[in-house]
C-alpha cells in the first residue's frame, strides 16, 4: 500500500509503487486538474507541488514521495471561489485551450510561496519548463506579475466571488 | 571557476579600454597567450590555459586577436579572486611556470600525417583538452606522464581520453567526431556539464579540424588495465537495486526504458552503452540525475529534467546502483549514497 497526502488529506492506495504520481492523482483520486502532456518532463502540464516544489508529476513515482505533502490546483480554490492566481489568470484571460494552465498556475504558486515579489526576469526563468502551445505566455506572465505585485494575497483564499 | 585553491573570476576580454583589452597590442596579447603575463606585467593565474595556448600558431593567435578586437566593448570589471594564502600572491606563479610552462615550439612530426600534426596542434594548443582531462598534482600542475588520463573538473569527471577503446562499445574516430560536433553519441552518451559548451563550440569549426583531433587522440591510446573487480552483489545492494528498479520505472523509463519513444527515434544514447554508467566512479551519473541538462531556449541542444528537488540522496543512490547492475557487467560502485550527499553539498569535492 502507498500512503499519499494530497491537499491535506491522507490516502492509502493499493497501486504499483512505480506508478507516476500523475496517474494516481487522476485515476485513483479523481483529481483531474494536472494533465498528461508529454509524459517526459518536457512540457509541464502535469506540474504539482511536492513539499512546496514544482514537480513534474508524470516523472514522480509514488514510491519516491514518502511523507512529502502533495498539492494540486484543486487546493487553490474552486470555480466559485478561485484563489488569487486563478483569479488573475481569469482576469487576464490567460487560457486559450487551457490544457497547460493547471501546470502553469502550480509552478507559479511554488515561486510566489518561496519569493512573493519576484522580478519579471525571475518569473520568466522560473516558468521556463512549462510550455503553452496556444501562445498565451505573455498573458500568463502578466497574470503572475499581477499577483506578485499584490502582497500577502498568495496562499489566502479569494474573498470575493467572480462574476 | 572554483578550484582546490579558491575561486577565480574570468576577466573582460572585450575591447573596452578601461576594463577589457582595448589598449592591448597584438604583441601584448601574444605574450599573455604564450607566457601568461598580462599587459601591465602581472602574472596570470594558470586557470587561463597559456601553458596550452603557447602551442598555438602565430596565425591562430593573430586571428583570435582580430576576432576579439572586433567584438562590442563591454564595461565590466571582474570581482576580486578569492584564493587561499599564499596563492593570492601572484608573483609566486613565476615559480609554478618554471615547472609547468614549456614555451619551446612544437615542431611538425615528419613521420606523421599532416592530419595528425594538425590534430596535435588543436588538442594540445587551442583545444587545451588536457586542462580538464589531465589529472592535476597538489600544486595544480598537470601530472607528468598522465596526460589526458582523466580528472575531475567542476565536480564532473572528465573521462580518460587514452582509453577510448575500453568501454562497452569501443569509440571509433567517426563516433568521436559526431560526439564532438553534436554533443551526442548514440553509443556513449550525451555531453553535459563543462563538456556541453565545448561540443557547442566545436559544432562551428571545420569538420576536418575535428577529424584531425580525433585522429590525434586515437594515436594516444593505452592498453586496457586489468579488470580485477568482483561482480558479487551484497544483500544490501540487492535491496537497493529493487528500490532503484521501482524508481526507474516511474521516473526514468518513459525516456530511457527499452521501448520508450526516445530509444527508437533518432539515435539517442542507450543506457546499456552509457559512458557515465560504465565509468570508474558514479560521479557523472549522479550529476546527470541531479542536474539534468538544462533547456537552452532557442539553442537546439539535448535536454533532460533535473531530479535534484524531486528525489532524495538515497533515491538517487538506489537509481545509480540499479543502473550499474542492470546495464553493465562491472562491479558495483562503492558508497554511492554518500557520494550523492557529497556531490550535492560540495559539488567540486573529489
Amino acid at each position: 500500500m502507498i500512503q499519499l497526502t494530497v491537499n491535506g488529506v491522507s490516502h492509502m492506495l493499493d497501486i504499483d509503487p512505480s506508478t507516476p504520481l500523475l496517474y494516481a492523482l487522476r485515476e485513483d483520486l479523481n483529481l483531474h486538474g494536472a494533465k498528461f502532456g508529454c509524459g517526459l518532463g518536457q512540457c509541464g502540464a502535469c506540474t504539482v507541488l511536492v513539499a512546496g516544489k514544482a514537480t513534474f508529476s508524470c516523472l514522480m513515482p509514488v514510491a519516491a514521495i514518502g511523507t512529502r505533502p502533495v498539492r494540486t490546483i484543486e487546493s487553490l480554490g474552486t470555480a466559485e471561489r478561485p484563489g488569487p492566481l486563478q483569479q488573475a489568470f481569469i482576469e487576464h484571460q490567460a487560457a486559450q485551450c487551457g490544457y497547460c494552465i493547471a501546470g502553469m498556475i502550480m509552478r507559479a504558486q511554488a515561486l510566489l510561496e518561496a519569493s512573493p515579489h519576484p522580478t519579471d526576469a525571475e518569473i520568466r526563468k522560473h516558468m521556463e519548463p512549462n510550455l503553452c502551445r496556444c501562445g498565451t505566455h505573455m498573458r500568463i506572465l502578466a497574470a503572475i506579475s499581477a499577483v506578485s505585485g499584490s502582497p500577502a494575497s498568495v496562499g489566502k483564499p479569494a474573498t470575493e466571488t467572480v462574476r | 571557476m572554483s578550484t582546490p585553491f579558491g575561486t577565480l573570476y574570468s576577466t573582460n576580454i572585450t575591447p573596452d579600454p578601461e576594463t577589457g583589452i582595448g589598449t592591448w597590442s597584438l604583441d601584448a596579447f601574444t605574450r599573455a597567450m604564450r607566457r601568461g603575463i598580462s599587459r601591465d606585467g602581472h602574472q596570470l593565474y594558470p586557470a587561463f590555459p597559456y601553458i596550452h595556448y603557447t602551442r598555438m600558431s602565430d596565425d591562430d593567435i593573430a586571428a583570435a586577436y582580430a576576432y576579439l578586437m572586433r567584438r562590442d566593448p563591454i564595461v565590466a570589471k571582474a570581482p576580486p579572486n578569492a584564493l587561499i594564502f599564499p596563492l593570492n600572491f601572484r608573483p609566486l606563479v613565476a615559480f609554478w611556470n618554471v615547472l609547468f610552462l614549456r614555451t619551446d615550439p612544437e615542431t611538425q612530426d615528419g613521420s606523421r600525417s599532416a592530419q595528425w600534426n594538425r590534430g596535435r596542434e588543436l588538442v594540445s594548443g587551442l583545444g587545451h583538452c588536457a586542462a580538464c582531462h589531465t589529472p592535476l598534482n597538489f600544486i595544480g600542475g598537470e601530472k607528468w606522464g598522465h596526460a589526458l588520463e582523466g580528472a575531475v573538473v567542476d565536480g564532473w569527471e572528465a573521462p580518460p581520453l587514452t582509453r577510448l577503446a575500453h568501454g562497452p562499445v569501443p569509440w571509433t574516430a567517426a563516433h568521436l567526431v559526431t560526439y564532438l560536433r553534436t554533443g551526442i553519441s548514440s553509443s556513449h552518451g550525451a555531453a553535459a556539464g563543462p563538456m556541453l559548451p565545448v561540443t557547442q563550440a566545436l559544432a562551428t569549426v571545420p569538420q576536418t579540424d575535428v577529424e584531425a583531433m580525433a585522429a590525434y587522440l586515437f594515436s594516444l591510446q593505452k592498453p586496457a588495465s586489468a579488470n580485477n573487480g568482483t561482480t558479487s552483489v551484497t544483500a544490501a545492494e540487492q535491496a537497493s537495486i529493487r528500490r532503484g528498479s521501482v524508481l526507474f520505472a516511474g521516473a526514468c523509463a518513459s525516456c530511457h526504458g527499452d521501448k520508450s519513444p526516445m530509444q527508437r527515434i533518432g539515435d539517442r544514447p542507450s543506457l546499456a552503452t552509457s559512458s557515465a554508467i560504465h565509468a570508474a566512479t558514479p560521479r557523472n551519473a549522479i550529476r546527470m540525475m541531479l542536474e539534468g541538462v538544462p533547456w537552452q531556449g532557442e539553442h537546439a541542444v539535448h535536454d533532460m529534467p533535473a531530479f535534484d528537488e524531486v528525489l532524495a540522496d538515497a533515491q538517487i543512490g538506489d537509481l545509480a546502483v540499479y543502473l550499474r547492475a542492470t546495464y553493465t557487467r562491472l562491479p558495483p560502485w562503492d558508497g554511492v549514497t554518500q557520494a550523492v550527499t557529497d556531490i550535492r553539498n560540495g559539488g567540486t569535492a573529489k
